[in-house]
């Protein structure tokens, strides 16, 4: 099968990476050493190429109505043009569709960022969703359209470098909030844990961008580092800490699901007659060694496994997501079973690092 | 990087040195730390386990992902390198100055079965296609 290419593939290789088959996509694992990688994010800013994940814009009358039925979270918690959230989207047994990103512009338009990997499905879903609850919306697969992180503290200044036009509009920007300025849709998100900004724009466009934001000496990052960030920041990755036979709850996202208002939802009967008996905690390891996923992590309660697993640049101790029996208390002591050892690990509260600074050890 | 001349190598991607005193050192290729990445932990075999060629002897994990290393030839391990365990990271940095282990070889013909630095270099190159 030929690996599907983003707009970036032959920058990339003139920048030296190595590539890897990402779910079918041909995608930079690393420039060189993915340790420095992470660091150079941490501590000044690199970019990503995520063009291979898909924008979806939803126009018509009554698009808010509909995504309050397709989300798990509330839409209504969006109320200021450019807000984003953060939700799952549900099969009516709760298990995970996709996780997302969707942004209110205006009532005739939201947009919805979601997952490469499953972004053709997640669209036969909404629009099979749309048949029945909102017939007259236009549910638009933005193909076209290519998509670049810059994250870490340096992150602002270099797009504004680059970008000059689109300060005005972002300087302003709240945490999760995006503005339109034209070709650029400028987003102050990002799946590192650090300051930084998405960027969609015209996928004629990016290879320019790309070379610009290199010129002003941001670095190319791969997936490698981009892996150990978001697992030190705590953020799920879908496909490994949760999919369709998880359900939020489970994952970690229960602050993502808004089962407080009257609002009903896809999933939300099956996550009321069904309260969890598993949760996410992270853990750290005491021993030495790596944690990596699907290992089993043996606790007084039960037996649980390991979902995301690395070594952690920042803390210089192997860290993971670890879904376990909700009984298992922050704290604890767990065995991990790696190869033919037990190695002990400490429970604790993730995210392990945020903007820059260790919180879990 | 090329594969230095004086040592041999296995279709596993380990290195094996001949050592004056009757021993050999083992380490793994260069290929093998550049398909692996950043390393972060070695386990090495313990000292006086006896190993049959291409039995699974030690990990080596990355970043990435951990991987197997195997006994290039039948042995006992008679030392392991300590500073790995510090500094695991010399692996990519000196793939051939980072030995992992020696072993006595049950015998010491055996090292010519292996793969010239030549030989070695065209499996890696029909493995890449």
């Amino acid at each position: 099968m030929t690996l599907k290419q983003t707009p970036l593939n032959a920058a990339h290789r003139a920048m030296g990476a190595k590539m890897v088959d990402f779910g079918g996509w041909d995608m930079p694992v690393n420039y060189g050493s993915q340790i420095d990688e992470h660091h150079q994010v941490r501590r000044d800013c690199g970019m990503f190429d995520v063009s291979h994940m898909r924008t979806v814009d939803i126009h018509g009358e009554g698009v808010r109505t509909f995504l309050r039925y397709l989300l798990a979270n509330n839409v209504d918690k969006l109320q200021t043009s450019g807000k984003a959230l953060y939700s799952c989207m549900l099969r009516p047994n709760a298990g995970v569709i996709d996780d997302l990103i969707v942004y209110f512009m205006r009532e005739d338009w939201f947009r919805i960022v979601v997952n490469a990997g499953t972004a053709d499905k997640d669209i036969a879903w909404m629009k099979e969703q749309a048949v029945t609850h909102a017939p007259q919306l236009k549910i638009v697969s933005r193909n076209e359209l290519a998509m670049v992180a810059v994250q870490g503290p340096n992150a602002h200044v270099k797009v504004w470098q680059v970008l000059p036009q689109t300060k005005a509009a972002t300087e302003a920007l709240q945490i999760f909030q995006a503005a339109d300025c034209g070709d650029y849709f400028v987003a102050r998100t990002g799946y590192t844990g650090e300051e930084g900004f998405e960027i969609i724009l015209p996928a004629s466009k990016v290879e320019v961008f790309w070379n610009a934001l290199h010129q002003a000496g941001v670095a190319p990052i791969g997936l490698g580092a981009r892996d150990t960030l978001r697992l030190e920041a705590g953020m799920n990755l879908y496909g490994q800490d949760m999919d369709e036979t998880i359900n939020p709850l489970e994952a970690g996202l229960a602050w993502t699901v808004d089962l407080k208002s009257e609002r009903d939802f896809i999933g939300k009967a099956t996550l009321l007659a069904n309260p969890p008996t598993r949760k996410m905690v992270g853990l750290v390891l005491l021993d030495r060694g790596v944690l990596r996923g699907h290992q089993q992590v043996h606790c007084a309660q039960g037996v649980g496994e390991i979902t995301s697993g690395s070594f952690s640049p920042t803390l210089e101790k192997s860290i993971a997501l670890a879904r376990v029996p909700k009984e298992v208390q922050i704290g604890d002591t767990v065995q991990v079973a790696i190869r033919d050892k037990m190695l002990d690990a400490k429970v604790v509260k993730y995210p392990f690092a945020r903007n820059g600074k260790i919180l879990s050890l | 990087m090329s594969n230095p001349n004086n040592l041999k190598y296995a279709a596993s991607h380990e290195w094996v040195k001949a050592e004056a005193d009757g021993t050999v050192s083992v380490g793994i290729s260069n290929h093998a730390q550049e398909l692996l990445g950043d390393m972060v932990f070695v386990e090495c075999p313990t000292v006086g386990r006896k190993l049959k060629a291409g039995e699974e002897c030690a990990v080596v994990e990355s970043v990435k992902a951990a991987s197997d290393v195997y006994a290039p030839i039948s042995g006992t391990v008679v030392a392991i390198n300590p500073a790995l365990d510090k500094t695991p990271e010399a692996i990519n940095t000196d793939p051939y100055g980072a030995w992992m282990f020696k072993l006595k070889p049950d015998n010491a013909a055996d090292i010519n079965g292996l793969m010239d630095a030549t030989a070695y270099q065209a499996h890696v190159d029909s493995e890449a296609h």
